[in-house]
C-alpha cells in the first residue's frame, strides 16, 4: 500500500521563489570568501600519504642490488593476474652470484593491476612497492605493460633494513668461527 | 587364514588396524589416514632411522615372565607397558597387541624439538630454492614446528651450488643428513658415488672423489629429496611447482611403461617426475625419459599439411592421400609407439585397403631397472590389435625386397624413419609416401603427402607394456594449432577410403569396438583404457611363445614371463 506524505503547501513568498535565490546567493557568496579546496591539477599535485597505494615498482637495495629473486610468489597472489615473472639464474661471474636466482624478465600489465597490494605484502625479499607514482597513460596496451627495466626505472633505491643476502656473503666468505 | 595372508592387528592412537606382518608403523598410520611426519624414511628404500622426525611413542601388552600369560586390569583388558622413550616409527614393525601414539604431549614436543634441531642451520632460502612448494621442511615446519626460532647464533656455512654430475646440482646448506640420496645410489642404482664426510653439523653430502653422480637414474635422488638439496640441473629456477598441472603419463622410452607425471603450464612442459605404480617403475625413472617432453617444442615439429612438398589444406592432403592408400600396391609401416586406438585403426585401414603392415623393432642395451631393450612402448598393443603377428624386426628387408620388385607403391608411414631401418633414399624416391606424423625426417621429406600429428603428451591413448599391462596416458598440454590427434586423422582418413563414414572417431567408439572384435580386450571398456592407477594386467598369454628380444626390468623377467 502506498504511503500518502504529508506536503505542507507552499506559502505566496514562497511561490516566488526570491527566498530561495536569495539564499543560493548567500551560500554562494560564503563560499567565495572560503580558502580553496580543488587543486589545479595537472599543474598543481596532491601530497601524496605514506603507505599510498600507487603504481607497483621494483626497488635496488642502496648497493643497487636487484632485491628481486624471481620467487614468483607476487605472480601466484595477484588477483587480476597482471604479473608475469620469467625467472633466471645470476650468472656465476657476477658480484651477487652468491643470490642466484634473479628475473630474467618482469612484466606487470598496468591495464590489469587493481592497486591491492597484495604483491607488496606478500614478497619474501622486500623488492615490490606501491609507491607514489599514480598517473599513468600510453598510446598502446603493449606500452602498459611494464618491463623489468622500466619496472626498475620507475622503482629506484629504497633504504633497507637487512641487507639479508650482503650478510649472507660475508658469512660465507669468513665462515663459522667454529669451523 | 593360511600362513601368507595372516595378519598383524595394532593400536593406533585407540584405533584397530590389521597389517601384514612386517608393516612399519609410518604405513600403519597411513591406513588409518593419519600422517606421520618423516624425512629419511622412503618406501622403496632401506630403512636407516636418522632423521628422528617419526618419533611416536609405543606401548606392548605386559606378561608375566614366569608364565608368559598376559596381564590383565581391573576391567580385564590387556596390562600395556608404555616405552620409557619414544621410539622412530619407520623401524618399528607391526607386533601383535602392539599400541602407538602418534599426537601425544610427548611426541608433539619431540617432533617440535627435532624440528627445531633440523631447521639450526636451515639458510631459509625458500624464496630462491626450487624445492618450496613441495618441500617436507617447509610442510612439517609449520605443521609441526615451533613457529618461531630461538637460535641467535651464527648459522653454519656449507657449499652451495655444487654440481654433483650433469644433471643433478646440490646445496648442502639445505641438507639435512637423511641419506636417502646415499641409499639409492648404493641400493637401487647400484652406483654407490654419494657419501657424508665431516662430523657434526658440518656433515656435508659429496662425490666420493674422483667420482660424479651421472649414472642414468641420478635425477631420481632430486625426487625423494625430501629438501630443496638436490635439485635438478635442467629444471632448476625454471618454474614455481605450484603453477605446475600434473597429468598422469607413460613414459615411451621403452617397453618397461614406466608410469610418469607430466609437470606443465599453460601449455607448456616443465619436467617429467616418476608416478609410483608397485607393479612396473616404484617410484624412479631414467633420465632419458626426462628428456623427451623437449621434442615437444622442436624445431623439426610438423605443424601444417603438405602434398609434395608444399603447404596445404587439411581436407586436400587427406583426399590426395586416400586417392593413394586407394590406388592399391600399398604397404603399411606403424609405429611401436603409436597407442593401441591408433594401431587398432591403423588395422582397420589395412583391412579396408589390403597390405602388409609392419612395424619397426628398436632395440638396445637394457640396463636390468627400468630401460628394456625393447624401445618401442607399445609392441604388445599391435600384436593385441592384430595389426603385426609376429614382433618387429629392425630392419625391414622384406619390406625393401617389394619395393624394387615394384610390388609396392604406396607407402602409409605413421610416424617413423624409414631410412633408419634400412630402406635408401632412392627407395623412398620411388614411392607415393603417406606420411602420418609428429617430427620432420627423411621420410617426410620424401612424402607426397604429409599430415601432421600429435606427440603423447598432446593426446590421450593407452599403451600396452612388456608385461601385457594396458596403460592409459592423458593429453598434458595443447597440440600446435590445428594439428590434430592420430586417431581422428586415421579416421578421416579412414572414412575418405572405405567411402562412408567412420564410427570409430572417438576413443570410446573405438574401445567399444576392440571389445567387440579382439579377444584380448573383451571386457576391458573405454573406462578401464584411462586408468592412470596401476594399469589392467591383460591376457598376453597367446604369444608366450614369441621372443621379444626384452630384457629384465624392475618387475618383468623375460624368462618367467
Amino acid at each position: 500500500m502506498a504511503k500518502i506524505v504529508d506536503r505542507k503547501p507552499l506559502s505566496l513568498l514562497e511561490k516566488t521563489n526570491i527566498p530561495q535565490i536569495l539564499k543560493g546567493l548567500y551560500i554562494t557568496l560564503v563560499n567565495f570568501f572560503r580558502p580553496k579546496v580543488t587543486l589545479q591539477y595537472p599543474d598543481q599535485r596532491p601530497v601524496i600519504p605514506n603507505n599510498y597505494r600507487g603504481v607497483p615498482t621494483l626497488v635496488k637495495d642502496p648497493n643497487e642490488r636487484e632485491k628481486c629473486v624471481s620467487c614468483q610468489l607476487c605472480e601466484f597472489v595477484c588477483p587480476p593476474k597482471a604479473i608475469r615473472i620469467t625467472p633466471g639464474t645470476i650468472s656465476e661471474e657476477a658480484d651477487t652470484a652468491h643470490v642466484e636466482k634473479a628475473p630474467q624478465e618482469f612484466e606487470i600489465n598496468m591495464l590489469r593491476c587493481i592497486y591491492c597490494g597484495l604483491c607488496q605484502e606478500v614478497c619474501p625479499e622486500e623488492a615490490i612497492f606501491l609507491q607514489d607514482i599514480y598517473s599513468i597513460n600510453g598510446l598502446s596496451r603493449e606500452e602498459l605493460v611494464f618491463n623489468k627495466s622500466k619496472l626498475y626505472e620507475l622503482g629506484g633505491v629504497l633504504p633497507d633494513k637487512h641487507y639479508k643476502w650482503d650478510k649472507k656473503r660475508d658469512d660465507a666468505l669468513h665462515g663459522n668461527e667454529n669451523h | 587364514m593360511t600362513e601368507e595372508n595372516k595378519t598383524v592387528t595394532v593400536t593406533i592412537d585407540g584405533l584397530d588396524v590389521e597389517v601384514p606382518p612386517g608393516t612399519n608403523m609410518i604405513e600403519a598410520a597411513a591406513l588409518l589416514g593419519k600422517e606421520v611426519p618423516h624425512y629419511c624414511y622412503h618406501p622403496k628404500l632401506s630403512v636407516a632411522g636418522n632423521c628422528r622426525m617419526c618419533l611416536v611413542e609405543m606401548g606392548m601388552p605386559m606378561r608375566d615372565r614366569a608364565t608368559g600369560e598376559a596381564i590383565l586390569d581391573e576391567e580385564g583388558n590387556p596390562k600395556i607397558g608404555w616405552m620409557p622413550k619414544p621410539a622412530i616409527a619407520c623401524a618399528t614393525e607391526a607386533a601383535p597387541g602392539m599400541r602407538i601414539k602418534t599426537d601425544s604431549e610427548l611426541v608433539k614436543n619431540c617432533q617440535e624439538g627435532v624440528m627445531e634441531f633440523l631447521l639450526v642451520n636451515h639458510p631459509l632460502d625458500c624464496p630462491i630454492c626450487d624445492q618450496a612448494g613441495e618441500c617436507s621442511l617447509q610442510e612439517f615446519a609449520t605443521d609441526y614446528g615451533r613457529g618461531a626460532s630461538r637460535y641467535i647464533e651464527k648459522k653454519n656455512v656449507k657449499p652451495k651450488r655444487t654440481r654433483l654430475g650433469p644433471r643433478v646440482t646440490l646445496d648442502d646448506e639445505r641438507c639435512i643428513l637423511c641419506s636417502r640420496c646415499v641409499r639409492f645410489s648404493k641400493e637401487i642404482a647400484k652406483d654407490d658415488v654419494l657419501g657424508f664426510i665431516d662430523r657434526g653439523s658440518y656433515s656435508t653430502l659429496t662425490c666420493y672423489p674422483g667420482e660424479s653422480l651421472d649414472n642414468n637414474y641420478s635425477l631420481n635422488t632430486v625426487d625423494i629429496c625430501p629438501v630443496g638439496a638436490l635439485t635438478s640441473t635442467d629444471f632448476r629456477f625454471k618454474m614455481r611447482t605450484w603453477f605446475l598441472k600434473r597429468t598422469p603419463s607413460i613414459c615411451t622410452e621403452s617397453s618397461t611403461g614406466t608410469n610418469t607425471e607430466v609437470w606443465s603450464r599453460e601449455g607448456v612442459i616443465y619436467r617429467i617426475t616418476p608416478r609410483r605404480n608397485d607393479a612396473v617403475n616404484d617410484t624412479w625413472m631414467t633420465d632419458s625419459g626426462r628428456e623427451l617432453y623437449k621434442l615437444v617444442d622442436s624445431e623439426k615439429r610438423l605443424k601444417a599439411p603438405a602434398i609434395n612438398g608444399g603447404p596445404a589444406v587439411l581436407k586436400e592432403a587427406l583426399e590426395r592421400a586416400a586417392e593413394f592408400i586407394q590406388g592399391g600396391s600399398i604397404a603399411y609401416v606403424g609405429s611401436g609407439r603409436a597407442s593401441v586406438e591408433e594401431q587398432y585403426l591403423l588395422k582397420a585401414m589395412v583391412k579396408q585397403a589390403p597390405g602388409d603392415a609392419h612395424l619397426i623393432g628398436r632395440f638396445g642395451p637394457g640396463d636390468g631397472l627400468l630401460l628394456a631393450a625393447d624401445r618401442n612402448p607399445n609392441v604388445r598393443g599391435a600384436l593385441l590389435t592384430g595389426l603385426i603377428d609376429k614382433v618387429p624386426e629392425a630392419h625391414l628387408k622384406a619390406l625393401s625386397k617389394k619395393i624394387d620388385s615394384g610390388a609396392v607403391k604406396t607407402l602409409l608411414v605413421h610416424n617413423e624413419d624409414l631410412l633408419a631401418v634400412g630402406i635408401t633414399t632412392a627407395q623412398l624416391k620411388k614411392l607415393n609416401i603417406v606420411y602420418l606424423g609428429t617430427h620432420e625426417n627423411a621420410t617426410s621429406a620424401a612424402a607426397k603427402v604429409t599430415i601432421p600429428t600429435l606427440t603423447v603428451f598432446e593426446k590421450s591413448g593407452s599403451f600396452v607394456n612388456q608385461q601385457f599391462r594396458l596403460q592409459g596416458f592423458a593429453q598434458a598440454v595443447p597440440g600446435p594449432a590445428g594439428v590434430m590427434p592420430d586417431m581422428l586423422v586415421l579416421s578421416r582418413l579412414l572414412a575418405l577410403v572405405s567411402k562412408q563414414e567412420c564410427a570409430l572417431d572417438n576413443a570410446e567408439a573405438i574401445w567399444a569396438s576392440m571389445n567387440k572384435e579382439l579377444p584380448a580386450f573383451k571386457g576391458v571398456t573405454f573406462k578401464d583404457s584411462n586408468i592412470s592407477d596401476g594399469g589392467l594386467l591383460l591376457d598376453g598369454s597367446t604369444f608366450k611363445s614369441f621372443n621379444f628380444f626384452d630384457s629384465q626390468t624392475l618387475h618383468y623377467d623375460p624368462q618367467t614371463s
